[in-house]
């Protein structure tokens, strides 16, 4: 409505006195701006899975930004970091490890590509679970070592920054493997062959979330 | 798996339901059940909560007399509270005030109810997953209570548990009740992360044919934005309280400075997640207020975009403004004049909220029903609370004031003033919905006028003595010679605080008489124009009938010009004229 017309309009009978005041005319649409014409449910972008898979993804980046962030607040704090007497960390073993880790995402991938293929679905999803379980023998393996030599959680800031973190992405591993077991399983039963599959497609991207968190969470600690 | 479910059920919506007891009543699916369910542990909470509060007001007031009724429990001292349990008692007090009481029954129970009926929705978009929500909830809210039993007392280092006096077990002689403070959080942090990311996603992809999204109720919109603030914030005290847990049981050191931890870095963690806490508790209130508001002036709300831009205003705001909580905390002061600046920032939004407010009552044919009067209440006294928030937000001030019953005053004026009002109003208005009963009128005026005399009462000469300087958490304030000459006040505020207490019996009464032997409410008693009162009263499972609600306008239309009844419900086609007349 333009301001012209505005102007031009008769002014409207008034109908209903209220208060014995004169109430001001209330706009047309009390507040909606939309049109009438989407009588039909719209397209949606993500489906409902996927939604609240990236909703829930949200929340762990900050449940994560709060420990890196207490991370550095510590690390900042101490005179000398790594402090002396303490263990070095597995650079190198732990870097072939991020390799790995990485490498279960891109067969993540490739295993979502492969969706209306059941056989290399099945495999893809197999494979990506076992490059997993392969990155946490690692690390637990690491782990073992590192308490051996002494280095434990009660070990001053160093200890328990690095056991936290590194702990905390451990269990987020390991409750994306059982999320892909349960994909897994729902797949050898022929389920996902569909196109909408939202299960899987939800399960991916919490996969690569985990995967991807683990390269800062490696700079981070062990780099830096 | 849930959203199939839910899918599914849609396509059978008029099939008869017999899902037995307890699917129906217990372990049930259904939002408006779990409404229901949150609705009801919030107010039980709320009896101990308050209870909670009273003995801390009786200890103030008269320090170190017997409290009546408590000789039977405290059979050591006959009655009296000891330090130790007073600690324990405004700890609680505040923990389940602000945990289990506020956030179910404005989330919980009110976010359940109103998003999927008011944007025309079946059900949530996870039906399993809300029920695994009230559940965890539930079940921290049974694990706070066991703390009282456990040897050694609850967690007693204030509702913020400031590290290092709540990760040293000596430092309050505290030891299972602070890890069941920490436990139960953790577990209330889950709950609540999978109720916000339900309700985000029901938002986003739920809505009915026609409801864009700014067609929604301003209820709604605050929800959403309240799920977005708990999703975001909510983690971050949920790593706090892991490491404080690991603090108190594994001897690591993230907060003691002998082993190179950091005390200051709980209060960090506490107060980014603390306060846009503090809006997670305030916004549903402020939607509910935005409901209830023109349906009883009669009026559009006033500002419609306004309110829902300066909502997300203030939740944007909510993230840089926490280092206010921390003025003396020993932060940088370069930092502190940041926090100051964006802090009184924050004030604007509010501001644009209230003067709409006031906007939409502007010559509105104003209603004064309990559920308006309640909402009137909340608006008042939010602009009080508001105000003196002000005053903390200024450093120089706040060096003066902090720490004082001036922040208990401003703390109550916005949370019970406001959220509890704002809950009452809730209850009152969506009771006949719920419960498909009305609720009685004359004990709703008995309930609301001494409340809000007494709340007053209580919380209004907190100002004074706070600028008078008495200490919060203090245990006896006559051990101070510059208190003494103001414990008359201390005892006003305790006499307000009982008859605020028993001012809530015609509440309970109220609630529970009308639940059962109320009048059977008609499909839309307030003549509202939103979707959830064109469902039956109460709505069946799955809500809508065979077809779900199309929404064809906004959701406030009141006493528009051209209709001849003063209220067009959003399901209402627009006449062919006035199609007409658009082209």
């Amino acid at each position: 409505m333009s301001g012209i017309g505005a102007v031009l309009d008769p002014p409207r009978p008034v109908t209903r006195r209220t208060n014995g005041r004169v109430p001001p005319p209330p706009p047309p649409t009390g507040g909606g701006d939309g049109d009438d014409r989407d009588r039909e449910p719209r397209p949606r972008g993500l489906d409902n899975a996927r939604l609240a898979t990236m909703f829930f993804i949200g929340a762990e980046v900050m449940f994560f930004s709060g420990l890196i962030s207490a991370y550095f607040v510590l690390r900042m704090g101490a005179a000398q970091w790594p402090p002396p007497l303490q263990p070095r960390l597995p650079i190198l073993v732990t870097g072939l490890n991020t390799l790995v880790l990485l490498g279960s995402s891109v067969a993540m991938v490739r295993a979502l590509r492969a969706r209306g293929d059941h056989v290399r679905l099945v495999r893809g999803l197999a494979l990506t679970g076992a490059l997993g379980v392969v990155f946490l023998l690692v690390q637990g393996y690491e782990w073992a070592r590192l308490v051996s030599y002494g280095f434990t959680v009660t070990s001053g800031a160093y200890g328990v920054t690095f056991y936290t973190l590194i702990g905390v992405h451990g269990l987020h591993v390991l409750g994306a493997l059982a999320w892909l077991a349960i994909v897994l399983l729902g797949a050898r039963r022929g389920r996902f062959i569909e196109p909408p599959a939202t299960g899987l497609r939800a399960c991916g991207m919490y996969w690569h979330f985990v995967v991807a968190l683990w390269p800062i969470l490696y700079v981070t600690v062990y780099l830096l | 798996m849930s959203a199939h479910a839910a899918t599914a059920h849609g396509h059978a919506t008029h099939e008869h339901h017999d899902l037995g007891f307890l699917r129906t009543y217990v372990f049930s699916t259904d939002h408006k059940m779990i409404a229901k369910q949150f609705l009801f542990m919030g107010l039980f909470m709320f009896v101990i909560g308050g209870l909670l509060a009273l003995l801390v007001r009786w200890q103030l007031a008269w320090p170190e007399t017997p409290v009546p009724g408590l000789a039977g429990i405290l059979t050591e001292t006959g009655g009296v509270l000891e330090p130790s349990q007073y600690n324990m008692a405004f700890t609680m007090h505040a923990t389940i005030m602000v945990f289990f009481v506020i956030m179910p029954i404005l989330a919980g129970a009110f976010g359940n109810f109103c998003i999927p009926l008011m944007i025309g929705a079946r059900d949530m978009a996870f039906p399993t997953l809300n029920m695994l929500s009230f559940w965890t909830t539930f079940t921290a809210g049974l694990v706070m209570l066991a703390g009282f039993f456990v040897p050694g007392g609850h967690a007693a280092a204030g509702w913020t548990s400031y590290a290092p006096l709540s990760s040293v077990v000596q430092y309050t002689g505290v030891n299972w009740g602070q890890n069941i403070w920490c436990i139960s959080l953790f577990t209330m942090g889950i709950g609540s992360m999978m109720g916000s990311i339900n309700y985000i996603t029901t938002v986003i992809n739920m809505r009915a044919p026609g409801m864009s999204l700014f067609r929604m109720p301003l209820v709604v919109w605050s929800l959403f934005i309240t799920a977005i603030l708990l999703l975001l914030a909510l983690p971050v005290l949920t790593s706090g309280v892991a490491m404080l847990l690991f603090d108190r049981w594994l001897g690591t050191s993230w907060f003691l400075p002998s082993g190179g931890g950091e005390p200051l870095l709980w209060q960090h963690l506490f107060w980014y997640f603390g306060h846009p806490e503090v809006y997670i508790l305030i916004l549903p209130a402020m939607g509910i207020a935005s409901e209830i508001l023109p349906v009883f002036s009669r009026k559009p709300i006033f500002g419609y975009h306004a309110m829902a831009f300066s909502m997300i205003a203030i939740a944007f705001l909510s993230w840089i403004v926490y280092g206010h909580h921390m003025f003396v905390s020993g932060m940088n002061p370069a930092l502190g004049m940041a926090f100051m600046v964006t802090t009184m920032i924050i004030a604007v939004p509010s501001a644009i909220k209230t003067f709409n407010w006031l906007g939409t009552l502007w010559g509105g044919r104003i209603q004064f029903t309990v559920p308006m009067l309640n909402a009137l209440a909340f608006v008042s006294m939010f602009v009080i609370g508001g105000l003196s928030g002000i005053f903390m937000a200024s450093t120089p001030v706040d060096i003066y004031i902090q720490d004082t019953y001036f922040i208990v005053a401003h703390i109550h004026y916005v949370v019970f003033g406001g959220s509890i009002f704002g809950a009452f109003a809730a209850i009152y208005f969506w009771f006949p919905k719920m419960f498909g009963r009305l609720t009685n009128t004359a004990l709703g005026h008995l309930h609301f006028w001494p409340s809000f005399v007494f709340f007053n009462l209580t919380f209004f000469p907190m100002h004074i003595i706070g600028v008078g300087g008495q200490m919060r958490r203090i245990y006896n304030p006559l051990q101070y010679e510059f208190l003494q000459h103001q414990q008359h006040w201390n005892v006003i505020i305790t006499i307000g605080a009982i008859g605020l207490g028993i001012s809530q019996i015609p509440f309970i009464v109220n609630f529970f008489w009308s639940m059962v032997a109320g009048k059977p409410a008609p499909l839309n008693p307030w003549n509202s124009t939103t979707l959830e009162w064109t469902a039956a009263s109460p709505p069946p499972h799955l809500n809508w009938g065979p077809t779900l609600p199309t929404v064809y306008r906004g959701p406030y239309e009141y006493s528009v010009p051209e209709e001849s009844a003063d209220f067009s419900p959003q399901t209402q086609p627009p006449r062919a004229v006035a199609g007409a007349r658009r082209h």
